[in-house]
């Protein structure tokens, strides 16, 4: 794919560096006249987007770091001082942090891309995986950066995370202990954290210029899903792609500045502006949006399974339900690459998408939060009159605290006229929880890449894949010019 | 301070990691559902919203009248009070013979005038020198007190953290973002502050505690603050009637200053960079449909 160079060096400087360390001819041959499919659309730019990021991350992080305070005593003053004494430290600081979130929102747009046009099939399974490894050292980023500040539910949420642990068998509670760096969340976890937020960024560069290599090694899959055949097919990297990508990041910061500027606290928890206390547990501990699905995962196993425990059992979930993704470029048995040419798993898709949405707001609520219920609470009282004849009474609610509220006020009725209460029934009505609307949506989850992909691909019928790209632009220009004919 | 927070016994640790584990896995205990804060139109709402400093000033009364009795406000120092933005920022000329600034006056500089620098603020370090600060004097080693200037932290009502606790039996949250650390802060904090009411028939106090109010837009309801806004609580200097609902406003607005005192020029700079972000995004999509306009796709 990436051809013989077409790398002419032209002054002598350039012949002397080439003959030496033809790092110019790299370049060109990857971002100039690299060929790229031309039928690419805006979801082939998020790449530039994601470059854009954590080049943003790693500027804003380094600028921080000089001015953040890894204490457990000055951490949290610490930020409050870079953001109101250091110099357009209120900027950086809210550019850093909105940044998280802007980083996990084109990565997951960028993720879904790549699983909508089959972008992870022979010959691109190890650009598919570089990239799962990219996604797995992001989120560990962000989890340790959310810890710095030193706030409440960076406390918490390192307490419950670490927690998990415990539940691996045997070697489970050492280490816990050996990432926490004692028996509880205290300075040497913050010291590390901190040592391997500032560490892992770099890590995430490396995997980028892995990810990009393997991508310039079998080029850029396409909406289309056909391989490039040859030239009428490609437009090169410069002015083409360059130009569009430009238009994308310029739209995508513009959103990027209305957060940063505008609101800078929308996409944090309120929690974590209270110093951390570790004698007060918050009410809710939850994670920052872009983890809330796993979270979900995590506490969707609320039962135990044969030597299993319900926590080993949510850890492994939340293990697998990225685990499985390392997995996708075999477990999809489709012939065809792009779901445009595949009605039936695009609805599984669409399916897939909606089910990741309701995941991460289950993962924002409490586990016991009931969505819907068959019923209300009612308790059956019965009682003996004076006469000896038997009654009853009955308390109804929406709540089992409203149904006692109300049985005990015909209690006290039924005992003003003179009855002694005897015994009580409580009837329980069906309650479906969030708990249970995790578990499946979990079930979904895990179902779409064990069991859809890989039956879908041997049974569906998959709609007419054009040959190359040129006719696939071909048709859909003849398509636009006579509409009347496309019914 | 730090040597005993770290003394802290490993059994209270532990305790309180068993009790995140509780949280998560066993139902909530819920007591009363607390009341969503009422919405209030504030003028700093929005992007374009700014704040009428005449009411941060006002707050600034009720903060040092009544809050400060029992709150820190840690993360502020007295110059912020005549930094860009803040209640307290004087205008003047500055004379060059004397070096010393003339007619001062109260307000963001117009024609003319100059931006007093915070440190030679008038009002501020009249502000600042009510308060007495105690250190040591590192050439004697002894305690001495003298009077606070712009550029020290708000004195803080306690000797140390420990006594807030000891004195209230709950250590009153410091306030420099408490507008930030709650859900719809300025909202909440001014439903807070004028919402109480008398409980409930059958609300009591959990363990009976004598020395809770009950509010509900407090979660839980019983809550270890009397009310304070009392009407005619201060006596405003301009004259404005001091109101519950007034004098809740006027501390919401400075509290709200507080939490974030850079918020107007964040505003500022950041409808300067969407509009430059505008014009940028339609002339590259003006580029792109130049450089794409021969190639079909």
């Amino acid at each position: 794919m990436s051809g013989p160079s077409t790398y002419v060096p032209k002054s002598g400087f350039e012949q002397w560096l080439d003959k030496r360390l033809p790092v110019m001819r790299l370049m060109h041959d990857s971002f100039i006249d690299y060929p790229t499919p031309r039928n690419l659309n805006y979801f082939w730019t998020f790449g530039a987007i994601l470059t854009l990021c954590l080049i943003t991350q790693v500027v804003t992080g380094i600028v921080l770091a000089m001015h953040y305070t890894a204490s457990v005593d000055l951490a949290f003053d610490s930020v409050q001082r870079i953001k109101r004494d250091v110099p357009f430290g209120w900027l950086i600081q809210s550019i850093h942090a909105t940044g998280a979130s802007m980083f996990f929102l084109a990565v997951y747009i960028h993720m879904f891309r790549g699983l909508y046009y089959g972008s992870y099939k022979a010959p691109r399974e190890l650009l598919w995986i570089i990239g799962v490894a990219i996604y797995l050292a992001m989120i560990i980023t962000a989890f340790l950066g959310y810890v710095l500040p030193w706030g409440q539910m960076s406390f918490w949420g390192a307490t419950v995370i670490t927690n998990f642990f415990t539940a691996v068998p045997i070697v489970g509670t050492p280490i816990q202990q050996w990432l926490m760096g004692g028996f509880a969340i205290d300075n040497p976890t913050l010291t590390r954290f901190f040592s391997l937020h500032y560490l892992l960024p770099f890590v995430i560069f490396g995997l980028v210029i892995l990810h990009v290599w393997a991508l310039h090694v079998t080029g850029q899959n396409n909406p289309d899903g056909v391989e490039v055949k040859d030239k009428a097919d490609t437009v090169p990297f410069t002015p083409y792609a360059t130009v569009k990508d430009l238009v994308s990041v310029a739209f995508f910061v513009l959103m990027f500045a209305a957060f940063v500027f505008f609101l800078p606290d929308a996409l944090g928890h309120p929690d974590n502006y209270i110093p951390a206390d570790p004698l007060k547990t918050p009410p809710h501990i939850v994670p920052e949006w872009y983890l809330l699905p796993f979270y979900a995962i995590l506490r969707a196993i609320d039962f135990s399974i044969g030597p299993i425990s319900a926590k080993l059992g949510g850890l492994l979930l939340m293990v697998g339900a990225i685990g499985v993704l390392v997995a996708l470029p075999w477990l999809d048995t489709s012939k065809v690459r792009s779901m445009r040419y595949r009605p039936l798993a695009r609805i599984f898709f669409v399916i897939f998408v909606v089910v990741c949405g309701a995941l991460g707001w289950a993962g924002g609520q409490s586990p016991d939060k009931v969505i819907w219920q068959s019923s209300s609470f009612r308790i059956e009282g019965q009682a003996t009159g004076p006469g000896g004849a038997a009654q009853t009474y009955v308390g109804a609610g929406v709540t089992l605290e409203a149904a006692e509220k109300a049985f005990e006020k015909e209690k006290a009725k039924v005992v003003a006229a003179g009855a002694a209460p005897q015994s009580s029934t409580v009837t329980t009505p069906f309650q479906f929880k969030v708990t249970q609307f995790s578990q499946l949506l979990t079930l979904y989850y895990f179902a779409f890449f064990l069991l859809i992909l890989p039956i879908l691909g041997l049974r569906e019928t998959p709609g007419r894949v054009p040959e190359t790209i040129a006719k696939a632009i071909g048709a859909k220009h003849a398509a636009a010019a006579a509409p009347d004919r496309e019914a | 301070m730090a040597i005993a927070h770290r003394a802290l016994s490993a059994f209270a640790r532990m305790a309180a990691v068993v009790g995140a584990l509780g949280v998560m896995t066993a139902p909530a205990v819920h007591a009363a559902e607390a009341l969503h804060p009422h919405k209030i139109d504030w003028t700093f709402d929005g992007p374009l919203g700014s704040f009428d400093q005449a009411s941060v000033q006002r707050g600034f009364q009720i903060y040092k009248e009544v809050c400060a009795a029992c709150h820190t406000l840690d993360h502020l120092t007295y110059r912020n009070l005549g930094e860009k933005g803040g209640p307290f920022v004087a205008s003047g000329r500055l004379n060059a013979a004397t070096g010393a600034w003339e007619d001062v006056k109260l307000g963001p500089p117009h024609h003319g005038g100059k931006l007093v620098p915070a440190a030679d603020n008038p009002f501020v370090r009249a502000i600042a020198a009510e308060y007495q600060i105690t250190e040591i004097d590192p050439t004697t080693g002894q305690e001495v007190t003298r009077p606070a200037r712009p550029s020290d932290r708000f004195v803080s009502p306690y000797t140390n953290p420990y006594e807030a606790k000891a004195i209230h039996g709950v250590a009153p949250p410091d306030l420099s973002v408490i507008i930030k650390a709650r859900h719809d802060g300025s909202n909440y904090v001014h439903s807070l502050l004028t919402g109480y009411v008398d409980p409930p028939e059958g609300e009591q106090p959990p363990g009976g505690a004598a020395n809770l109010s009950y509010n509900p837009y407090f979660p839980g309801g019983w809550i270890s603050m009397p009310p304070q806004l009392l009407p005619d609580r201060v006596a405003y200097t301009d004259g404005t009637p001091a109101t519950p609902d007034q004098m809740a406003r006027d501390v919401v607005s400075f509290l709200t200053w507080a939490s974030d005192p850079k918020a107007a020029e964040r505003k500022q700079t950041g409808l300067a960079v969407l509009i430059y972000l505008t014009i940028l995004a339609g002339l590259l999509y003006a580029a792109y449909r130049q450089v794409w306009r021969d190639v079909k796709h």
